[in-house]
């Protein structure tokens, strides 16, 4: 009964999504209010039907009902019951349903706070994403239906993959498709502007923070991701280049962008054809990361067993979706061109700069990711794109990036007294040469030009940053002055940008340090037998056995010395899951901010050995830092006072705003 | 300056960055690709000699064993046509096993063995690398024809 309800609620969010995308779109069009009015209570209804069906698929799941062969196939009695939930989404049915309920639920979010907005830009933006949300539904409904029943019922389930049986996992995708999904949002903005012909400052104003939130969770949701492969996986790598890292990647790239670029739309008017087109281009890409992983075209970690019917659906429709808003584009952006003057020594020029590298990057990695496909087409072989491209061209634009990026924040809008921004910038130009010298010294660069590197672009970024809030509280004094300066509209949006640019910093400390000063060794040892890595000495106790809920794993002991010091004690695990008889490898590590240290286990070599393998990683844990500071960043940007004070104000311009023709914003260009 | 002249050299900078990134993709990629072969084409000698490349199938049952005390592994990847004798040393990844699909990258010695340098490795058990399987699938095709033929 329950799983029926849920099955009907999709098809009651699918109604709702059809008429979301149909009247208020249409109305806006022909004028008709009361068509445009529908756009709240449709949305808010689209939300709900999805929260049941959801609800319904999580109560399936708590009640071990077999009958629904998604619950079969990815759930047992004797999975613990965090892990019953989080089965909810871990595969490929389920997973979609998340997609469509956070889509509904971005909806509902848009819904509530936009009361400050002009009805018709409400109604068109939920139009769009209604229409997205058919094509999710659709794609549920016809090809991967989670409430699909199965008979004759099975006893048991098959248990949900035992890689997945872990708290990363609980998070990571939510995460990372709350990113996703909300960049519907700008999307939808960038169409219903484009729709409306009215792409002004204050449209970026409204988009911007929508668009900050959604890049928000889709930092943590690749951090999150990141550290999840890098503990559970027990290969001690945090990126690996994989087609469906790069289809979380890409969207983060363009939103990036995306941020940068609404940024210089809102106080500029400048770049808006530009802005649009990132704002398409997020989106779009967050769909193709969908269909990458969900159609099982590329070898990849993440595949999952692949059905071509599903392959051809998404296809489909990312092609309906890029073509169609691509065709709009085309047709209406023109008219929109437009905006401030500046000169080449400027915010607007660096912002630009910035823009065009990470586009850059962002379609240098969509060629790799997609090159076997392209090659396998052509009939010119299979290939794979391998670690060391990807690096590489990484390495190719990054750096320049970052350098643009200390200059920056201390940039005026429209034009800049180069003169006196090399003064300012003197000493942290110095400092950062000076640190990047050092790192030449053979200890620390380890026969790497790249350490050198990695460290004069830290200390660059940390020094410009240094000398921008000096520049900014010049005349402000002490605590009081900086918490006044916090206090004050933009105070946010500005420390929020000193937090994400400082977490490059670490990302970058972090990610040097780890390639080039990491220490990885396979070994084969004996009970009593020891092996050194980096001045810590691993000594192996044996493996005994022992059970856990719905698993038995091999545990390992190791007592690590550093010098004559025993500083702790790691257990990895080689665990069997007993339903799918599927052997995992659970890593121990000791972590710290300066070095973790890393052991997983190989396996049983017979008489007692086993083969092991042994990790020194130093500064790893910077890497995400980084990613939460970034995070941080965007959170604090988004809470600044000033998008509270425009709501106000547009509160108070409420009528007079809601009666003016589109014909007012064209009029700005 | 006048905006039509900053414009142009936003576009020229656009079209140099454009042009390098282009040239660097193209000369890197030559160097970073590895291409795949069945067992079927390795036997045939249609790898390349001197460069690494991928091949797939299915980890034959029974040849997993262990060389001597060290961390080496070998194994016969097939697709049920043609056999091809692999080594890898290192730890092999979780759901690796005989009957199973893999997929390795590596290079050919002298003596006739793959020596892989990567095993890859899958998340699921369900799932079979689309190569290997596309490998799998055109032995068989191969074999039926020639059965076909030989009836004839």
């Amino acid at each position: 009964m329950i799983p029926e309800i849920g099955h009907f609620a999709l098809i009651l969010a699918l109604c709702l999504a059809i008429a979301q995308a149909v009247f208020p779109l249409a109305g806006s069009l022909n004028n008709t209010p009361s068509w445009v009015a529908l756009a709240r209570p449709l949305a808010w209804g689209q939300a709900l039907f999805l929260g049941i069906a959801i609800g319904a698929l999580t109560y399936s799941f708590l009640v071990n009902d077999f009958s629904v062969s998604y619950v079969a196939y990815n759930s047992n009695t004797r999975l613990p019951i965090v892990y019953k939930i989080s089965a909810v989404w871990g595969a490929h049915e389920g997973s979609l349903l998340l997609w469509a309920f956070f889509l509904g639920a971005w909806g509902a979010a848009i819904a509530i706070f936009s009361r400050h907005l002009a009805r018709e830009v409400v109604g068109r933006v939920l139009a769009v994403m209604g229409m997205i949300n058919i094509g999710f539904l659709l794609f549920m409904l016809i090809t991967s239906n989670p409430f699909e029943r199965m008979f004759p019922i099975p006893a048991e389930g098959r248990d949900l993959n035992p890689l997945l049986q872990d708290p990363g996992l609980a998070l990571h995708p939510p995460t990372l498709y709350l990113g996703y999904v909300g960049f519907s949002v700008a999307f939808g903005f960038a169409i219903a502007a484009l729709i409306g012909g009215r792409l002004d400052a204050s449209w970026a104003r409204w988009s911007r923070p929508w668009t900050t939130v959604a890049w928000v969770w889709l930092t943590l949701g690749i951090t999150i991701g990141s550290w999840w492969a890098y503990y559970e996986l027990g290969w001690g790598g945090w990126w690996f280049w994989d087609p469906v890292e790069n289809a979380s990647f890409m969207p983060w790239l363009a939103g990036t962008a995306l941020m940068h670029s609404l940024a210089v739309t809102e106080k500029r008017g400048a770049f808006r054809s530009w802005t649009v087109m990132l704002a398409l281009l997020a989106f779009s890409l967050s769909l193709l990361g969908t269909f990458l992983v969900r159609s099982g075209v590329l070898t990849s970690v993440h595949a999952f067993a692949a059905d071509p019917a599903r392959g051809l659906f998404i296809l489909i429709f990312l092609l309906v979706v890029v073509g169609g808003s691509l065709a709009l584009y085309a047709w209406r952006a023109p008219t929109i061109f437009g905006g401030g003057r500046f000169d080449l020594i400027s915010r607007e020029s660096f912002l630009l700069g910035n823009n065009l590298l990470l586009t850059v990057l962002t379609f240098l990695i969509l060629f790799g990711t997609l090159a076997p496909l392209i090659y396998d087409a052509m009939n010119w072989g299979k290939i794979s794109v391998g670690f060391p491209w990807f690096n590489r061209m990484f390495l190719m634009v990054t750096p320049f990036l970052a350098i643009l990026l200390g200059f920056g924040p201390l940039m005026h809008w429209k034009r800049t007294d180069g003169a006196a921004l090399m003064r300012k910038l003197r000493i942290a130009a110095i400092v950062s040469i000076v640190i990047g010298l050092i790192g030449f010294w053979p200890a620390i660069s380890n026969g790497s030009l790249l350490v050198p590197l990695g460290l004069f672009l830290a200390a660059w970024l940390v020094t410009s940053l240094v000398v921008s809030i000096r520049d900014r509280l010049k005349h402000k004094r002490g605590l009081g002055g900086f918490l006044s300066d916090f206090g004050s509209s933009g105070g946010r949006s500005y420390y929020g940008m000193v937090l994400g640019h400082l977490g490059v910093a670490m990302f970058i400390l972090g990610a040097t340090m780890v390639s080039n000063h990491g220490i990885e060794k396979d070994v084969r040892m004996a009970p009593g037998e020891s092996a050194e890595i980096s001045g810590y000495r691993f000594v192996f106790d044996g493996v005994t056995r022992t059970p856990g809920p719905n698993f038995i794993a091999n545990r390992g002991k190791f007592r690590v010395f550093r010098g004559d010091d025993e500083i702790t004690i790691l257990e990895p695990e080689k665990r069997t899951y007993l339903v799918q008889q599927m052997p995992m490898t659970e890593a121990a590590i000791d972590w710290g901010l300066t070095r973790d240290l890393y052991v997983s286990l190989g396996e049983d070599l017979g008489g007692g050995d086993w083969s092991m393998r042994l990790y020194y990683k130093p500064f790893v844990r910077w890497i995400w830092l980084g990613g939460l500071f970034m995070a941080f960043g965007g959170i604090l940007a988004v809470t600044d006072p000033r998008y509270r004070s425009l709501k106000r104000k547009k509160k108070q311009e409420a009528p007079a705003g809601a009666a003016a023709p589109a014909s007012l914003a064209t009029e700005n260009n | 300056m006048k905006p039509r002249h900053k414009r142009l050299i936003f576009v020229a900078v656009a079209v140099v960055a454009l042009g390098v990134a282009a040239t660097l993709i193209i000369t890197g990629l030559r160097s970073n690709v590895s291409y795949f072969f069945s067992p079927t084409e390795v036997l045939a000698g249609k790898h390349p000699k001197d460069a690494v490349f991928r091949i797939g199938g299915l980890v034959k049952e029974g040849s997993l064993k262990r060389i001597g005390k060290s961390l080496t592994v070998q194994f016969i990847v097939t697709d049920n046509a043609a056999d091809v004798t692999t080594q890898y040393t290192g730890i092999l990844p979780d759901l690796f096993q005989e009957g199973q699909g893999v997929v390795a990258k590596g290079r050919i010695g002298e003596d006739g063995i793959f020596q892989a340098e990567e095993v890859l490795a899958k998340h699921d058990e369900k799932y079979m690398p689309p190569e290997a399987q596309a490998a799998l699938d055109e032995a068989a095709e191969a074999k039926k024809n020639k059965q076909q033929e030989n009836l004839q």
